[in-house]
């Protein structure tokens, strides 16, 4: 046996359906008596991930191994992983008790016995009534439903369910516990109630849980270890306190509680220039670069007019409780302050934010680059199976297309770019959203928003799947279906293939 | 001013009405019928348990009794094996053509029924198997045929209801597919089981068009013994006869009511 205490681990799983993939390049390990949870927005592979540890789901490549054995091909029922489910898929033509004591009845345990030759043998055995009976209760004790054994399942509250859908599963003694979004039908405070006992459970029983969830809150609260993921992928793997303090880009970082995240240069050695500011930082990136800078808003010092580095104008104050929520306008900037200090709004005031508070992250994008675009007969670049009019001249310096379509050069030599495969790349500022779907070229779904100070960065799907991410001044919902224009002329086009090869004897 | 104002409740009057006319009268008509003898002289009604004697001591009812038991359990259990896959692969949604399945099974129900027995015949005739030599067969045959689209329908909306996720539940637990179908399928979808059993079963027994055309008159059920008697104009006896196919349906009722967990609400007339 390996020596590591890797209890599982998933490499290089991907799950596609009809082509679309859900689940991509996945490769995690997970420690014995570990607490993970996978963190994401709906629709990011997480429940697909869990499913295909508990083998409803088989992964369409990449190996499962538990324990250094591969388990991917074993069907559900011989896996010693156990699930508690969303809606927690209690038998309701069983009461409480023959519910947890399903798994148990159909066990099977090895013995050893010393049969009349004094050979020592293995045998199989059942569950006896009375060890199913002692499990059970065992099982209600520690979900704190005691007395509930022969009560129907439904008479019972959601809350009370959901236990029993516990109970149903850790008497099994699994060596994963999965749970798939468990406390998503409770309410607050029942949902805050159980994220204790959960805890507090997973401590007593010393078993490793997986847990899927989209509210960050409660994977911050329980885990030792969170997946953040979106569209199929790992975002970032770290503690909670790693994630929260050192989110790896824009995306998690604004998924993860509360944010600014600005886009960025950098302006010098452990320097860094946002909202028309330079601040001083701690992480070293190269002259130049842009970057995505992330700060929480309760990691910003609120101090009156000229006390702090920059100046702004307090315009909103809201009251949560234990702080007060400020935003201030810095030149077109907002800023999102958390503090328990009272400031009067409409006045000026100014912030100071310590260098260790200033969180750099590599900028994702900072192009649309299509590299399966074509040109198609009439000169038009067909990206997501729609035709952009371009400049194809671009292709070839100096040249200009002739009366029949044919760029051609200065010496007098014509191409043909029909079906010429090219790399499209628009800059995120020359795309614009159009709220009607026909008026555009192309028509999608918002998937992302992420605001940047003084703008949103949006992200358009469409239905081929393409992504647009746009830069964008105006506000639009998740799910909006818009559609996208952009401006031909700044679509940059680079051949695939040398030029040479389309030249048209 | 009326004092009376419309209530909701009104709405039930007709189907009250209704309910006494069609429904309760005949049902105490058949019991009163079936335990009363009209002398033939005197015209004189008296209490009796003529009828229950005369039935039972005659070995031809008994006999008939017993084969139309047969063919009833036989026809039900035949449906199920048949009905259930059926019903459980048009409830998979991931099936594209499940509308043209049920289509199919639709179908043959707009022919009219008297039609579409006897075009059975004919066709297994031509198939070489004939009802006058093997009766029972083509009988079966026949309700079968006719009885199916009744077995899939409610089974069919047991498993639309039926939660996916409980299979899966069933299968995590350790139960393989064998132990999931018995322990966790057939338990969920008995409800639908006992209503497609119950609508296929007495109309069986009580039924006797298939079995007259299909056998070719060489089988009696109780519906037979039901018409001959009243063709006879032996009421009491027929209605006797009727009672004891009342009775079993009610000990059926009775017998399933509690398997039933499934808490349909079912308020009261008013």
């Amino acid at each position: 046996m390996k020596n590591s205490n890797k209890i599982i681990e998933l490499k290089n799983i991907c799950k596609e359906y009809d082509g679309v993939l859900a689940v991509d390049n996945f490769n995690l390990y997970v420690k014995k008596g570990e607490f993970v949870t996978f963190l994401g927005p709906s629709g990011c592979g997480k429940t697909t991930t869990l499913r295909m540890i508990a083998g409803f789901e088989m992964p369409t490549s990449g190996v499962i191994l538990l324990n250094g054995e591969d388990i991917s091909k074993l069907p559900p029922y011989e896996r010693p992983v156990n699930t508690v489910f969303q809606r927690y898929a209690l038998f309701t033509h069983m009461d409480v008790y023959d519910n947890i004591a399903f798994g148990l009845k159909l066990k099977k345990i090895k013995y050893t016995y010393v049969d009349k030759k004094g050979v020592t043998k293995e045998k199989y055995r059942k569950y006896t009534n009375e060890e199913i009976d002692e499990k059970v209760r065992k099982a209600l004790k520690i979900v704190d439903l005691e007395e509930f054994e022969y009560r129907d399942v439904a008479t019972l509250s959601g809350g009370q369910q959901q236990r029993i859908a516990i109970a149903r599963a850790i008497v099994n003694e699994p060596q994963i516990l999965l749970l798939d979004e468990p406390l998503g039908a409770l309410d607050l405070k029942m949902r805050k109630e159980m994220q204790e006992e959960l805890k507090a459970m997973h401590k007593k029983l010393g078993i490793t849980f997986i847990y899927v969830t989209h509210d960050q809150e409660e994977a911050l609260t329980m885990s030792d270890t969170i997946v953040v993921m979106k569209d199929g992928m790992i975002q970032q793997i770290g503690t909670p306190e790693d994630i929260y303090n050192e989110p790896k880009n824009a995306f998690v970082a604004d998924f993860i509680g509360e944010s600014n995240i600005y886009s960025a240069t950098m302006v010098g050695d452990k320097m860094v220039r946002f909202i028309n500011h330079n601040f001083v930082c701690v992480d070293e990136f190269e002259l130049h670069e842009k970057v995505d800078v992330v700060i929480r808003p309760e990691d910003i010092i609120l101090g009156n007019e000229n006390e702090g580095m920059v100046n702004g104008k307090l315009i909103s104050k809201t009251f949560k409780g234990v702080h007060y929520e400020y935003v201030m306008m810095v030149g077109r900037n907002e800023v999102v302050i958390q503090t328990t200090d009272n400031f009067e709004i409409n006045k000026i005031a100014s912030i100071s934010i310590d260098p260790f508070n200033i969180h750099i992250m590599k900028k994702e994008f900072t192009v649309n680059k299509y590299s399966d675009a074509w040109i198609d007969k009439n000169n038009n670049v067909v990206i997501s199976e729609e035709p952009f009019e371009c400049d194809i001249t671009q292709l070839v310096p100096g040249s200009h297309v002739d009366e029949e379509g044919y760029v051609v050069d200065q010496h007098g030599i014509k191409y043909d770019f029909t079906d010429a495969d090219v790399i499209a790349e628009i800059s995120l500022k020359d795309i614009e959203v159009i709220d009607n779907e026909e008026d555009g070229i192309v028509s999608g779904e918002i998937v992302s928003i992420i605001y940047k100070g003084d703008h949103y960065q949006i992200i358009v799907r469409t239905e081929e799947d393409e992504d647009f991410v746009i830069d964008t001044e105006y506000t639009w919902n998740e799910f909006d279906k818009v559609s996208v224009k952009v401006d031909p002329k700044k679509i940059k086009l680079t051949l695939k293939a040398e030029v040479k090869e389309y030249v048209k004897d | 001013m009326s004092k009376i104002k419309f209530q909701r409740k009104f709405l039930a009057i007709p189907y009250g009405i209704f309910l006494v006319l069609f429904v309760i009268i005949p049902m105490v008509l058949i019991v009163v019928y079936a335990f009363s003898n009209t002398d033939p002289v005197t015209n004189k009604t008296t209490f009796s348990f003529d009828n229950l004697t005369t039935f039972f001591s005659n070995s031809y009812n008994l006999h008939t009794f017993l084969i139309s038991l047969a063919i009833g359990l036989g026809n039900t259990l035949i449906c199920l094996i048949i009905g259930y896959p059926i019903a459980y692969i048009l409830a998979k949604k991931e099936y594209k053509f499940n509308y043209i399945i049920v289509l199919l099974f639709i179908m043959p129900m707009w022919i009219n029924f008297v039609l579409r027995t006897a075009a059975t015949r004919d066709l297994l005739f031509a198939m070489g198997l004939s009802g006058g030599e093997h009766p029972y067969i083509s009988t079966m045959i026949g309700m079968v045929y006719n009885y199916l689209p009744f077995t899939i329908l409610p089974l069919y909306t047991t498993m639309l209801k039926m939660d996916k996720s409980l299979i899966e539940a069933s299968m995590d637990l350790g139960a393989n597919k064998v132990q999931t179908f018995t322990k966790t399928i057939i338990p969920m979808t008995l409800p639908g089981i006992i209503s497609a059993s119950s609508m296929v079963f007495m109309p069986t027994m009580s039924s006797y068009v298939i079995s007259d055309v299909m056998g070719e008159r060489q089988i009696s059920l109780i519906g037979n013994i039901i018409q001959l008697y009243f063709d006879q104009g032996l009421w009491n006896l027929g209605s006797f006869v009727a009672l004891i196919l009342l009775v079993i349906i009610l000990g059926f009722m009775i017998a399933t009511r509690n398997m039933e967990k499934e808490d349909n609400v079912r308020g009261g007339l008013w």
